[in-house]
């Protein structure tokens, strides 16, 4: 029987949030900022594995939820890093701060 | 809550996860950093098998700390970085950000750390794939079907936007 709370995973998956969030708003490389942004996923996963574990009524459902989000993450960042290519063929930059075209 | 050796692998990994995650945000080069995420994944996947989710932490390793590490690194490749990554942000908006987002891991802790739910025995270790597959299949058919059909637009739809630009960018350079 597991002797952690299931309180302890809540918070080691907070503090991952919140390096994800920190880290996809200051950087300043668009891969760094999407790479952040799986670590937010990252996170999210273990709550919802944590909760499948420990939480009331646990069952095997949470794991599948899991693997579904892991699968939109990869999409998400197959279609982010084809974005990224075809702004990088035509700007010749990956600054993040640089790609305010739909600004004029 | 006693020393046990559970408690001992929970503290090596998360530890590890959050020092690959700390890495993240302190390192210079655009590549350490992602190799320092490697760390953060796979500690990630040996929390799922403490939480006996042995099939995710199985895709995890495959998914996370390989094909997306990978295709990452590539995205770093070919692009032109200046390879070490200063921060534009300024010193005043850092600091802004960090206090925001200290609030909000203060408001979310504060809603969870004294979360108790009594643990219930489980046998989800037992068979663990095999059950998974069973409710993908049964329970979950829809949606498992429909994932399908969105890694098809996603993967039409990656190629689409990386091949008409390259086409017109050579156009423009001939």
């Amino acid at each position: 029987m597991t002797s952690i709370p299931l309180s302890a995973y809540l918070v080691l998956a907070l503090v991952l949030f919140c390096i994800g969030l920190y880290g996809a708003l200051t950087k300043k490389n668009t891969v760094i900022v999407l790479i952040s942004i799986e670590l937010m996923l990252n996170a999210v996963n273990i709550n919802l594995v944590a909760f499948s574990r420990l939480g009331p009524s646990p069952s095997i459902t949470g794991q599948i939820f899991s693997l579904f989000t892991i699968a939109v993450a990869a999409a998400e960042a197959a279609v982010g890093l084809a974005v990224l290519m075809s702004l990088y063929n035509r700007k010749k930059t990956v600054n993040i701060d640089e790609m305010n075209s739909l600004k004029h | 809550m006693t020393l046990s050796g559970e408690m001992l692998a929970f503290t090596l990994l998360s530890l590890a996860a959050i020092m690959g995650g700390i890495l993240l945000i302190t390192l210079d080069r655009v590549v350490h950093m992602v190799i320092a995420l490697v760390f953060t994944f796979i500690s990630i996947a040996g929390i799922y098998v403490m939480l006996s989710a042995e099939f995710v932490a199985a895709v995890q390793v495959l998914i996370y700390s390989g094909a997306i590490t990978i295709i990452m690194l590539f995205g770093i490749m070919l692009t032109r970085h200046n390879d070490t990554n200063q921060q534009t942000a300024g010193i005043f908006r850092k600091l802004l950000l960090l206090l925001g987002i200290a609030g909000f891991g203060i408001a979310v802790y504060a809603g969870i750390y004294q979360l108790d739910i009594p643990p219930e025995e489980t046998s989800l270790h037992i068979d663990n794939t095999r059950k998974i597959g069973t409710a993908l299949y049964s329970r979950h058919i829809i949606p498992f079907e429909l994932t399908s059909v969105l890694l098809l637009a996603a993967l039409v739809g990656a190629i689409i936007l990386a091949k008409k630009d390259s086409e017109k960018g050579e156009e423009e350079e001939g």
